[in-house]
Protein backbone atom coordinates (compact mmCIF):
# COMPACT_ATOMS: atom_id res chain seq x y z
CA UNK A 1 0.00 0.00 0.00
CA UNK A 2 1.37 3.13 -1.29
CA UNK A 3 0.61 6.62 0.25
CA UNK A 4 -0.30 5.70 3.97
CA UNK A 5 0.38 8.53 6.32
CA UNK A 6 0.77 8.24 9.59
CA UNK A 7 0.81 10.57 12.49
CA UNK A 8 1.15 10.47 16.02
CA UNK A 9 2.56 12.48 19.02
CA UNK A 10 4.86 11.30 21.72
CA UNK A 11 5.81 12.76 24.52
CA UNK A 12 10.00 12.21 25.67
CA UNK A 13 10.02 10.58 28.94
CA UNK A 14 13.61 10.05 29.24
CA UNK A 15 14.76 12.11 31.95
CA UNK A 16 17.92 13.45 30.04
CA UNK A 17 15.41 14.35 26.73
CA UNK A 18 15.94 13.19 23.45
CA UNK A 19 19.58 13.01 23.16
CA UNK A 20 22.21 11.35 20.33
CA UNK A 21 21.69 8.06 21.49
CA UNK A 22 17.66 8.04 20.96
CA UNK A 23 18.60 10.24 17.89
CA UNK A 24 20.82 7.92 16.29
CA UNK A 25 18.79 4.85 16.96
CA UNK A 26 15.92 6.48 15.59
CA UNK A 27 17.58 7.77 12.66
CA UNK A 28 18.80 4.11 11.79
CA UNK A 29 15.73 3.05 12.39
CA UNK A 30 13.87 5.59 9.90
CA UNK A 31 16.01 4.78 7.05
CA UNK A 32 15.27 1.19 7.35
CA UNK A 33 12.21 2.15 5.74
CA UNK A 34 11.12 3.35 2.44
CA UNK A 35 8.91 5.89 3.57
CA UNK A 36 9.82 9.21 4.36
CA UNK A 37 9.65 10.38 8.90
CA UNK A 38 9.47 13.80 9.74
CA UNK A 39 9.68 14.80 13.23
CA UNK A 40 8.12 18.43 14.43
CA UNK A 41 8.41 20.01 17.36
CA UNK A 42 5.62 22.79 17.89
CA UNK A 43 6.41 25.75 16.79
CA UNK A 44 9.63 24.85 14.84
CA UNK A 45 9.96 23.89 11.39
CA UNK A 46 9.32 20.24 10.46
CA UNK A 47 12.90 18.19 10.69
CA UNK A 48 14.05 15.20 8.46
CA UNK A 49 13.71 11.97 10.74
CA UNK A 50 16.17 10.31 8.74
CA UNK A 51 19.31 12.79 9.48
CA UNK A 52 21.17 12.57 12.62
CA UNK A 53 22.43 16.36 11.83
CA UNK A 54 18.43 17.77 11.50
CA UNK A 55 17.44 15.90 14.71
CA UNK A 56 20.05 17.49 16.63
CA UNK A 57 18.33 20.58 16.12
CA UNK A 58 15.18 19.73 18.43
CA UNK A 59 16.84 19.87 21.27
CA UNK A 60 13.75 17.84 22.90
CA UNK A 61 14.22 17.87 26.72
CA UNK A 62 11.94 15.58 29.38
CA UNK A 63 8.27 16.20 29.01
CA UNK A 64 8.64 17.48 24.69
CA UNK A 65 6.07 16.35 23.13
CA UNK A 66 7.15 15.95 19.21
CA UNK A 67 4.99 15.25 16.22
CA UNK A 68 5.92 12.07 14.22
CA UNK A 69 4.92 11.99 10.59
CA UNK A 70 5.72 9.26 8.29
CA UNK A 71 4.34 8.54 4.86
CA UNK A 72 4.56 6.12 2.16
CA UNK A 73 4.66 2.34 1.73
CA UNK A 74 5.78 0.30 5.30
CA UNK A 75 3.94 3.63 7.10
CA UNK A 76 2.12 1.85 10.36
CA UNK A 77 5.39 -0.45 10.92
CA UNK A 78 8.08 2.33 10.82
CA UNK A 79 5.83 4.79 13.13
CA UNK A 80 5.57 1.27 15.82
CA UNK A 81 9.47 1.05 15.41
CA UNK A 82 9.85 4.86 15.77
CA UNK A 83 7.66 4.74 19.02
CA UNK A 84 9.35 1.63 20.61
CA UNK A 85 12.46 3.82 20.64
CA UNK A 86 11.34 7.25 21.79
CA UNK A 87 9.80 5.18 24.53
CA UNK A 88 12.90 3.56 25.78
CA UNK A 89 14.90 4.76 28.23
CA UNK A 90 18.72 4.37 26.51
CA UNK A 91 20.10 4.96 30.13
CA UNK A 92 22.91 2.34 30.07
CA UNK A 93 25.36 4.91 30.27
CA UNK A 94 23.68 6.39 33.44
CA UNK A 95 23.71 2.90 35.39
CA UNK A 96 27.48 3.08 35.27
CA UNK A 97 29.14 6.90 36.17
CA UNK A 98 33.10 7.59 36.50
CA UNK A 99 32.57 8.60 40.24
CA UNK B 1 23.08 28.11 22.04
CA UNK B 2 25.81 29.49 19.68
CA UNK B 3 28.96 27.16 19.34
CA UNK B 4 31.02 30.52 20.53
CA UNK B 5 29.28 30.20 23.39
CA UNK B 6 31.09 27.41 24.69
CA UNK B 7 33.90 26.25 22.46
CA UNK B 8 36.92 27.48 24.32
CA UNK B 9 38.84 28.90 21.53
CA UNK B 10 42.23 27.70 23.35
CA UNK B 11 41.60 24.34 22.69
CA UNK B 12 40.58 24.49 18.93
CA UNK B 13 43.26 22.07 16.48
CA UNK B 14 43.29 22.70 13.08
CA UNK B 15 45.49 20.04 12.27
CA UNK B 16 44.81 17.06 14.48
CA UNK B 17 47.85 14.43 14.65
CA UNK B 18 46.49 11.51 15.91
CA UNK B 19 45.50 9.01 13.34
CA UNK B 20 43.28 6.42 15.65
CA UNK B 21 39.47 7.04 16.88
CA UNK B 22 40.96 6.83 20.92
CA UNK B 23 44.02 9.06 19.76
CA UNK B 24 41.86 11.87 18.34
CA UNK B 25 39.61 11.75 21.79
CA UNK B 26 42.73 12.08 23.53
CA UNK B 27 44.39 14.87 21.90
CA UNK B 28 41.41 16.77 22.16
CA UNK B 29 41.01 16.44 25.80
CA UNK B 30 44.56 17.29 26.14
CA UNK B 31 44.29 20.64 23.74
CA UNK B 32 40.85 21.05 26.22
CA UNK B 33 43.86 20.46 29.94
CA UNK B 34 46.56 22.93 27.95
CA UNK B 35 43.44 25.35 27.70
CA UNK B 36 43.27 25.19 31.45
CA UNK B 37 40.70 23.13 32.00
CA UNK B 38 40.82 20.01 34.09
CA UNK B 39 43.31 18.95 36.19
CA UNK B 40 45.18 16.18 37.81
CA UNK B 41 43.89 12.73 37.03
CA UNK B 42 40.55 14.35 35.73
CA UNK B 43 41.22 14.42 31.86
CA UNK B 44 41.89 10.48 31.76
CA UNK B 45 38.22 10.58 33.48
CA UNK B 46 36.76 12.46 30.67
CA UNK B 47 38.92 10.36 28.04
CA UNK B 48 37.68 7.12 29.92
CA UNK B 49 34.07 8.43 29.92
CA UNK B 50 34.13 9.63 26.12
CA UNK B 51 35.15 6.34 25.10
CA UNK B 52 33.11 4.38 26.96
CA UNK B 53 29.92 6.42 25.34
CA UNK B 54 31.50 5.81 21.53
CA UNK B 55 31.18 1.64 23.00
CA UNK B 56 27.22 2.62 23.54
CA UNK B 57 27.27 3.90 19.84
CA UNK B 58 29.81 5.93 17.43
CA UNK B 59 29.39 9.46 18.12
CA UNK B 60 30.19 9.80 14.07
CA UNK B 61 26.83 10.68 12.75
CA UNK B 62 28.11 10.56 8.91
CA UNK B 63 29.54 12.86 6.66
CA UNK B 64 32.77 13.21 8.15
CA UNK B 65 31.48 14.23 11.58
CA UNK B 66 31.41 13.38 14.96
CA UNK B 67 30.31 14.60 18.03
CA UNK B 68 32.05 12.65 21.31
CA UNK B 69 30.83 13.50 24.18
CA UNK B 70 30.59 12.77 27.94
CA UNK B 71 29.71 14.19 31.61
CA UNK B 72 31.88 14.91 34.24
CA UNK B 73 31.85 16.90 37.59
CA UNK B 74 35.03 18.39 36.55
CA UNK B 75 33.25 21.27 34.65
CA UNK B 76 30.67 23.74 35.52
CA UNK B 77 29.08 24.33 32.30
CA UNK B 78 29.10 22.63 29.19
CA UNK B 79 32.74 23.42 27.44
CA UNK B 80 33.53 22.17 24.15
CA UNK B 81 36.05 22.11 21.06
CA UNK B 82 36.49 21.74 17.79
CA UNK B 83 39.70 19.48 15.51
CA UNK B 84 39.98 18.95 12.16
CA UNK B 85 41.72 16.08 10.95
CA UNK B 86 42.92 16.64 7.37
CA UNK B 87 43.34 13.38 6.53
CA UNK B 88 40.45 11.85 8.11
CA UNK B 89 40.21 9.62 11.14
CA UNK B 90 37.97 6.22 11.80
CA UNK B 91 35.64 6.52 13.79
CA UNK B 92 33.30 3.82 13.38
CA UNK B 93 30.75 6.27 11.72
CA UNK B 94 26.93 5.30 10.65
CA UNK B 95 28.17 5.80 6.95
CA UNK B 96 31.49 4.14 7.53
CA UNK B 97 33.19 7.10 6.32
CA UNK B 98 36.44 8.73 8.20
CA UNK B 99 35.66 11.79 10.14
CA UNK B 100 36.90 14.84 9.41
CA UNK B 101 36.04 17.47 11.58
CA UNK B 102 34.84 17.02 15.85
CA UNK B 103 33.17 18.92 17.70
CA UNK B 104 33.69 17.63 21.28
CA UNK B 105 31.36 18.62 24.93
CA UNK B 106 32.17 17.57 28.05
CA UNK B 107 28.74 18.98 30.29
CA UNK B 108 28.34 18.83 34.12
CA UNK B 109 26.62 16.11 34.97
CA UNK B 110 22.65 16.42 35.88
CA UNK B 111 22.40 19.20 33.19
CA UNK B 112 20.99 17.65 30.58
CA UNK B 113 18.91 20.93 29.22
CA UNK B 114 22.48 22.49 28.10
CA UNK B 115 23.28 19.79 26.41
CA UNK B 116 20.85 19.25 24.50
CA UNK B 117 20.69 22.66 23.31
CA UNK B 118 24.64 22.68 22.65
CA UNK B 119 23.91 19.72 20.58
CA UNK B 120 21.18 22.32 18.49
CA UNK B 121 24.28 25.12 18.45
CA UNK B 122 26.31 22.08 16.34
CA UNK B 123 23.25 21.37 14.25
CA UNK B 124 22.66 24.78 12.41
CA UNK B 125 26.76 25.03 12.52
CA UNK B 126 26.84 21.37 11.07
CA UNK B 127 23.94 21.50 8.78
CA UNK B 128 25.73 24.02 6.88
CA UNK B 129 27.84 22.08 4.01
CA UNK B 130 29.71 25.53 3.25
CA UNK B 131 30.21 25.75 6.77
CA UNK B 132 32.12 22.40 7.02
CA UNK B 133 33.75 22.97 3.75
CA UNK B 134 35.50 25.55 5.52
CA UNK B 135 36.55 24.18 8.62
CA UNK B 136 38.68 21.73 6.70
CA UNK B 137 40.04 23.97 4.47
CA UNK B 138 40.94 26.20 7.99
CA UNK B 139 44.75 26.05 8.26
CA UNK B 140 44.86 27.74 12.10
CA UNK B 141 42.53 27.29 15.11
CA UNK B 142 42.11 31.74 14.76
CA UNK B 143 40.77 30.63 11.06
CA UNK B 144 38.31 27.80 12.96
CA UNK B 145 37.41 30.06 15.97
CA UNK B 146 36.34 33.13 13.64
CA UNK B 147 34.69 30.77 11.16
CA UNK B 148 32.27 29.59 14.22
CA UNK B 149 31.71 33.56 15.31
CA UNK B 150 30.92 34.50 11.79
CA UNK B 151 28.45 31.91 11.01
CA UNK B 152 26.82 32.63 14.73
CA UNK B 153 26.09 35.80 13.55
CA UNK B 154 24.82 34.97 10.07
CA UNK B 155 27.28 36.16 8.43
CA UNK B 156 28.36 34.18 4.99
Amino acid sequence: MTGDSVRKTVAITNPHGFHMRPMAAFAEAANRFPCSVTVIRPGMAPVNGKSMLALLGLNAPQGTELVIEVTGAGAAEAMQALVLILQRNFDEEEKETTR
Amino acid sequence: MRMSEFIIREAISADLKASQKNEVIREMVENLRLAGYFKGSEPEDVVKAILKRELLSSTGIGDGVAIPHAKHPGVERLVGTVAVSPKGVPFDSVDNDSVYVLVMLISPQERPSEHLRALEGVSRCLKDKNFVRSLRQATTPQHIWDLICNHDRGAP
